[in-house]
This record gives structure tokens, sequence and C-alpha cells, in this order.
């Protein structure tokens, strides 16, 4: 039970994006379209696994004073594996990608889940903290894709949705666009979240 | 019942109706936002009819698909957001209007409704309704239909009834020949240029609405002398136009041009003196002009858009917070 709160307050309590507003600049940058938002997605849930689980079982042996380095390196190392894989098995979504799948280093979330959580708890814990958190992110990140890839691209996965008279927004694509978009999405996110929290009591 | 009681005190305590004890302010002016904003659609008037005269048929139809989808987008993210409901005040009639003037006369249908929705649902009431955007509704819309559709929102029609598309003279003065051709020397340039009679009556290549400087002139008059708008801001803001663009090395005899042509006369008039938008000292109205002309001269001459008067005033909407700040007159009394 209590494991699955864990899982529930990354994706909807504490939703890195809708709610935290943390690791905004691959959000923003990245979804364009609604394949790179979604391996954007899916890569942080492996790194941020994978890091959650390998600083919760080293915590204990980690020196205070020095966790932050320690962090960076237990990061660095599964940003590396998933880039590398993602490299030699998915070649287009890594050039499309490009500089910010190897920025997941210095991703916040990441940084405030092994600060804030797998330092303090156990590995299980931790590891279902890291999917529910990596999930949270994808399910913004994939969300904010659509509507822009949508409306502003006119397609879904590269699919072209409407005719060729179909003139699309192509604000939404651009930068102001995903600011426009993702606050937008901030605020029907938690007018719902308020909604269903207030029902609950 | 209610007279019956209000007899009763009547004859019991002889008091007259008109003393009626009530705390402050005891004198009230007759304005309210329904007044002022009724002033400003009939100073729009004379623009419309230009428009419609110099642009035809598909001009008037992009107005009142504009104001429409403007007014209905209210009341339905009004109703949606479970709001009183402000249509009544024309608040969102006159930035349907404003979307509209800053269209070219051969946008399809589809262009204002996009424009009027993002200028009332997004830019005006997600941050709070009337009174509490940040920038000129009318202006970020314009931006943001210029930004996604920039073939339809910088191909202008010439007037008449053939709908052709030609250059606005600032295109001509910034890119040279009338297709746009960057070689052109000043001299050909200035062959190309409407006489300054065309530039002032509106016979001009240009968004619907900001051709005609005469027309919108007549309807500025008219909010200057109902003291709905402040003559500082757009004053200001022409002559420190005239000023940079001097300065900027542009030729005395372009400079009136670039005064009547695009949509600066618009911009000055309607878009800076907006109340929520604007600062509101007579200091800062000054900075916000002088800021603006600045703004406008430098994307005008040394930018890559030969228009810059939307965005011009949109960052200065932006920094008007800052300029209230620095420019609040000293309470009397008040030790600094």
């Amino acid at each position: 039970m209590k494991l699955f709160k864990i899982f529930k307050n990354g994706i909807i309590n504490d939703n890195p994006i809708f709610v935290q507003l943390i690791g905004m600049c691959s959000t923003l940058a990245v979804t364009t379209s609604v394949s790179n938002g979604l391996a954007m997605g899916l890569a942080v849930v492996a790194v941020l696994m994978g890091s959650n689980l390998v600083i919760s079982l080293l915590r204990n042996s980690t020196p205070e004073k020095i966790r932050i380095p320690a962090f960076v390196i237990v990061i660095a190392t599964f940003v590396t594996i998933v880039e590398m894989f993602m490299k030699a098995y998915a070649q287009p979504i890594y050039q499309a990608l490009g500089i910010f799948l190897p920025l997941i280093v210095v991703n916040c979330i990441i940084f405030a889940r092994a600060e804030a959580f797998a330092f303090k708890n156990g590995p299980v814990a931790s590891l279902i903290d890291g999917l529910g958190m990596g999930l949270g992110y994808t399910l913004a990140l994939v969300t904010l894709s659509t509507v822009r890839e949508i409306f502003g691209a006119g397609s879904f996965f590269g699919i072209p949705l409407f005719g060729e008279s179909f003139q699309p927004a192509g604000i939404l694509v651009m930068p102001p666009g995903a600011f426009i978009v993702l606050g937008i999405l901030i605020g029907i996110f938690n007018v719902a979240r308020r909604k269903k929290a207030t029902s609950e009591i | 019942m209610e007279g019956k009681v209000l007899n009763t005190t009547k004859a019991e305590s002889a008091v007259p109706d008109m003393l009626i004890v009530s705390s402050s302010p005891h004198i009230r002016s007759n304005e309210s936002v329904e007044r002022i904003m009724i002033d400003v659609v009939i100073a729009l008037i004379p623009a419309m009819i230009g428009a419609v005269y110099f642009f035809g048929l598909n001009a008037l139809k992009l107005i009142l698909v504009s104001a429409a989808s403007a007014v209905a987008f209210e009341a339905l993210i009004q109703k949606m957001l479970k709001k009183e409901i402000t249509i009544k005040d024309y608040s969102a009639l006159i930035t349907g209007i404003l979307v509209a003037f800053n269209l070219p006369a051969n946008a399809p249908w589809w262009i204002p409704v996009f424009g009027s929705g993002f200028a009332i649902i997004v830019v005006k009431q997600l941050f709070g309704g009337i009174g509490s955007n940040f920038m000129n509704p009318a202006l970020a819309a314009r931006a943001v239909l210029l930004a996604s559709w920039p073939n339809i929102m910088s191909t202008y029609v010439l007037p008449g009834a053939d709908a052709v598309t030609g250059a606005t003279p600032l295109a001509i003065m910034k890119f040279g020949g009338v297709d746009g051709t960057a070689s052109a020397t000043v001299a050909q340039a200035g062959s190309n240029l409407p006489s300054i009679l065309d530039m002032f009556v509106g016979n001009i290549g240009g968004a619907i609405g900001e051709t005609s400087a005469v027309l919108l002139l007549l309807g500025a008059a008219y909010l200057i002398f109902r003291k709905v708008i402040n003559w500082r801001t757009p004053v200001v803001y022409l002559g420190a136009a005239a000023i940079f663009l001097a300065i900027f090395g542009v030729p005395a005899d372009e400079i009136i041009y670039h005064i009547l042509g695009g949509g600066l006369i618009l911009g000055a008039f309607f878009m800076a003196t907006d109340y929520a938008t604007g600062p509101i000292t007579s200091m800062g109205r000054i900075v916000f002009g002088i800021g603006a002309g600045f703004l406008t001269a430098l994307i005008r001459v040394k930018g890559g858009f030969p228009e810059g008067v939307s965005y011009s005033i949109l960052l200065m909407n932006v920094v008007s917070p800052l300029i209230e700040k620095f420019s609040a007159p000293k309470i009397f009394g008040r030790a600094k």
C-alpha cells in the first residue's frame, strides 16, 4: 500500500513537471513531437530507476560531504548507458534528441529524487519512486508533445492527421508555444488535482 | 409590502428622501467601463468604414467574424470558468475589432477566429479578465498569428476591387522593389512609394485597419476630447519614433512615410493607450512612449521585419510595472 502511494505521488500529487515544475529545460525543448517526448520520457525513467536504486543501496556507505559528486558519478553512468543504447538501437531518436540526452545528467528531477528520496529510503521504495517520478515526467511530456504536434504540425507520431489544406499553428512547435501550452496544461492539471483532493475529503 | 414600510417611516420621521447618509465617495462620475468602451468603439467606426471602403467586403467579413468570435469566446470561457459573464462591457468587442484591424484583407476567415480566441482566452481571461491582462490582447494575437502563419499575415493586398497583392510602403522602403528584391536602390524605392496624400487617406497596402491615418486620427481626436485616452503616450510615441528614425539614418523625407505607414498611428492611439497594460503615471506614460518609439525605430531600421509597432508595444507592456514603480509620484509630506 505504501509503495503504491509512493508510485502515485510521482505521477499525480508530486508530478515533477505539473506540480514541482522541475526539469523544465528538456521538457520545453524536446516536446516538438510525440516520438521525441516519449523517448525522452522513457530515457529518464531508465536513468531515474537505475540511479535511485544504486544511490539507495550506497546510502549508508556514502559520506554526507561528498554525496553530490557521488550522485553525479552514479547518474552519469546510467545516462551513458542509456545514451549508448539509444545510439546503437534508435539512431533517429538519438539524433532528434541531440544534446538533451546527455543533459539528463544535470536534470533536476534526478538530482532531486536522489537527494530527497533515494538517499533516505530503502532500495525497493527508491526503485518505485524512480518509476513513479519517471512515468509522471513521461506523462507530462507525452501530453505536452501531443498537443504541440497535433496543432502545431498537424500530425501524430509523424503521421499527418489532416488534409493538405490544413495549415497548422506553427507557433506551437516554436519555443513560445511550449510555454503557452505548458502553462495551460499546468493549470488544467492542478484544477483537476485539487477538485479530486477536495472531493476525497 | 416594501412600499408600505417605506410609507410608514416617511410619515413618522419626516426626513426628506434626499438626505442619504453614506460613506465616501459622495460625488460619483457617470463614467463606467461600458461608457469608455462605447467611446472606443465609436472612435474605431471611421477606420472601420475606411477599411471596408478601401479593401471591400472581405474586410467587413473579417471585422464581423473577429468581433463576433471575440465576444463568443469571452462568454464561453467565462461560463467554463464559472465567472460573471461580462460581454456587455464591450471590451471583447473592441479586442475583436482590433484583431481584425491587424489582418491583411485577403486573410481566410479562420485567422480572425484563432486570433480572437487567443487574445480573449489566453491573454485576457487566463490572466484574470478585464484589467488584469499583462499585455495588449489584440497585439499578442497579432504576434502569434504572424509567428504561426507568416505567409498569410505578411501578404498584403492593395486597395481596390481586384485584390492585387503588393508591398506595404514600409516593405518598399526596407526591401526596395514591389517584388521584394533587396537590390533596388533608395531612388528606385522612392519612385515605388505612394504619394503622401494616399498615405494620409489610407489608399495604400497594409492591414485593413491601419492604413488610413486621417480616419484613425479622427477617432483618436474624439477619444482625447472625451478624455478616454491621454495624449501623452501616443504623442510622445510618435515623436520619439520620428527622432529615433532620424538618428538611425532614415532620410528626412522618408520619416513621414514611417509615421503614416504601418501600424504606428493605430498602435500609438488605440493600443499603447490601453489602461491595463500601460503605466498610469504621467511620467511613466512619457517613458512608455519613448521606449516604444525607440523599439519601433530599431526594429523597422535594423531588424528583419519591415514593421515593429506590435512587438515594441508588447515589450513596453511587459516593462510597464517597472516603469510605474520608478515613476510613482512622491507622496506629499512623506520623507524620502
